[in-house]
């Protein structure tokens, strides 16, 4: 049936409906073999209801219209404008502002095709048009788009929690200091390339700082301090505790048209552009997250998660085992489907089986991450990774797709190292928690 | 026009009626959820009592009315995300075929199936007239009422892009006239 589900996955057929569609018919296969009780399907719709009534997975609309109203009323760009500038004096400046605006930003929209394209529209042209290299521009705009995935305040995060069970807020503080240990390894990268070849990262043209250093002060002041706040508010009222994540995606939402109205910029356009963006991504991801029930219920009618617990609880090795195995399927899983997929099909199988061997509670975040680190890196690393598809999507005709691997090579390698802390040190993950 | 394919779009333009309605709850939520935040906040200072559960209710009601109303639409607008890694090399006629088969085969049934078991539990809580379990909740079965709904527009709109993608491969329309483009310009370009 898993192996079933997979091709009919592949096929291309909308994934939420596939799943579904599987399920039943092996249900029916079931019925008529006489091995499925098909009274197990009456539970469905009290999974549905599950489902509506989720008080965790409310939030994820909230974040999703936190962000893509960042975005839509061009404050991000504005951002990633001004930290350029700001950086601009120094040699692979406005690479570190990828870096720092991808991990800010690309948070709140949690899908990792929406944050590579949008800092790929963004800021490829300009990178191009001050002289970075082809592979440096890319490969930083890939790994800082998908970076944002792991970063708070993200959905990803949030649906992640409500599948591992744990608290969104434990998973918001323990992917902190990995994901800003990611940001930061890259940063050095950048830092270093611009070192040793200055060529591949100049930094502005004198005259063009010139004229704009007056007006600098002003800009900081106005497009770089208030989205900086609203995010570091929201994630802060959560790691305090004083606001629920639900709460402080709601109350970030309304921060974010705020600042849009404060600069002018909450157009019709822009609240109906985000106001359909929110609808088709929260549908499209609980409508995934419906056809999974389903299909677990039934799976689970079939017994295949006992098969699978037994599988992966007797793996020779036990817990190191179970840690390869998790980490091999999610890696190569993450070649052709999106977290989003990986969280509400794989994970609940992964789950019980890291239960049985002892990873509960903060260990269980630290699992968490650790996945979704390596998720990461699978995103970006070609062939296959998504996040190079997207950017090949957008980028101009003048960079061949061989310059966007090489581009995301290095990436890769910080990748490996940062998921290697992860695994080897989990108190990066649980020290804060 | 092909008899049939009026009946598409007639289907297409009550989804997507539904679906521009339902992206303004969005806004909605957003602000209901920022009031139930600060209320729960306001009552611990202020003499009256400004949140509710009928408030917090409201929150997720108003959550799943978008993500159920919005489903029908979302297919036409091919927001339900696919793999595609072999899809995306296809033809435009090869794409057409699957989506076809899988609207037979997977959608309709799974439509069907969800509006089956789900009317019985609606009807239920229709009959008992439920209401929420706390204090100063809102009525119970208008919402469970909304999940047989949404699988009856689901099933509809899964006719309606039957309809269009049969015409299509039997050659009767073209696919700008079916309402296909986006799955064969792709393709070409």
């Amino acid at each position: 049936m898993f192996g079933v589900v997979f091709l009919m996955i592949f096929i291309g057929y909308p994934v939420a409906f596939s799943l579904a569609g599987v399920a039943l018919i092996f249900s029916v296969i079931g019925v008529y073999y006489g091995f499925f009780d098909y009274a197990l399907l009456t539970a469905f719709p009290e999974r549905v209801f599950g489902v509506m009534s989720n008080q965790i997975l409310l939030a994820v609309p909230f974040f999703i219209f936190m962000g893509t109203m960042l975005e839509r009323s061009k404050l991000a760009e504005d951002l990633l404008r001004t930290i350029g500038l700001l950086f601009g004096p120094l040699r692979g400046g406005l690479a570190l502002a990828v870096v720092f605006v991808g991990t800010l930003l690309a948070a709140a929209t949690g899908v990792v095709g929406a944050s590579v394209v949008a800092m790929g529209m963004i800021s490829l042209p300009v990178m191009m048009r001050y002289g970075y290299s082809k592979e440096l521009s890319s490969g930083v705009i890939c790994a800082s788009g998908t970076l944002g995935q792991i970063v708070p305040p993200s959905v990803v995060l949030v649906v992640l929690a409500d599948q591992l069970q744990v608290s969104v807020g434990d998973l918001f503080v323990g992917s902190l200091v990995p994901g800003l240990m990611l940001a930061g390894l890259y940063a050095l990268y950048v830092i270093v390339t611009a070192y040793i070849k200055p060529e591949t990262a100049p930094a502005m043209p004198k005259e063009e700082r010139e004229a704009a250093s007056g007006k600098l002060a002003g800009q900081v002041v106005r497009a770089l301090l208030p989205p900086l706040v609203l995010i570091l508010v929201v994630l802060g009222s959560i790691f305090l505790g004083v606001a629920t994540p639900t709460e402080a995606g709601a109350l970030g939402a309304v921060g974010a048209m705020l600042l849009a109205k404060l600069n002018g910029r909450l157009t019709l356009d822009a609240l109906r552009g985000t106001m359909q963006e929110t609808t088709k991504l929260t549908t499209m991801v609980i409508f995934l997250l419906i056809g999974s029930t389903l299909f677990s219920l039934v799976f689970r009618g079939l017994y295949g998660d006992i098969w699978i617990e037994d599988l992966l609880t007797s793996l020779p090795g036990g817990r190191i085992g179970l840690l390869v195995a998790c980490n091999l399927a999610v890696f190569l899983l993450g070649f052709f489907i999106d977290f989003f997929e990986i969280a509400f099909i794989i994970l609940p199988l992964m789950v019980p089986a890291a239960r049985v061997l002892g990873i509960e509670g903060d260990e269980m975040v630290w699992f968490g991450v650790m996945l979704g680190m390596n998720l990461q890196t699978s995103f970006l690393t070609p062939p296959f990774g998504f996040s190079l598809f997207y950017l090949r999507g957008v980028a101009p005709k003048e960079i061949p797709t061989s310059a966007i691997y090489r581009g995301v090579l290095p990436f890769i390698g910080i990748q490996l190292i940062g998921l290697a802390i992860v695994v080897f040190f989990p108190q990066v993950v649980t020290g804060m928690l | 026009m092909h008899p049939l394919l009026q009946l598409s779009r007639t289907i297409d333009r009550l989804s997507r009626a539904v679906y521009s309605a339902v992206c303004w709850l969005t806004l909605a939520m957003v602000f209901i959820g920022a009031f139930n935040a600060i209320a729960r906040y306001g009552d611990k200072y202020m003499p009256i009592r400004l949140s509710s559960n009928g408030w917090i209710e409201l929150q997720w009601y108003l959550f799943s009315l978008v993500f159920l109303l919005a489903a029908p639409y979302a297919i036409r607008l091919d927001s339900h995300v696919r793999v595609d890694v072999f899809y995306g090399r296809l033809s435009a006629r090869g794409k057409v075929w699957i989506d076809l088969v899988g609207g037979i085969v997977f959608l309709v049934p799974f439509c069907i199936f969800g509006f089956w078991y789900a009317w019985p539990s609606a009807m239920q809580s229709l009959d008992i007239r439920e209401v929420s379990p706390d204090p100063g909740g809102l009525a119970r079965w208008p919402i469970k009422l909304m999940v047989p709904v949404a699988f009856v527009l689901l099933t509809l709109q899964g006719i309606a892009e039957i309809i269009r993608q049969a015409l299509y491969l039997s050659r009767k329309v073209t696919a700008l006239e079916a309402g296909l483009e986006k799955q064969t310009t792709e393709a070409s370009s």
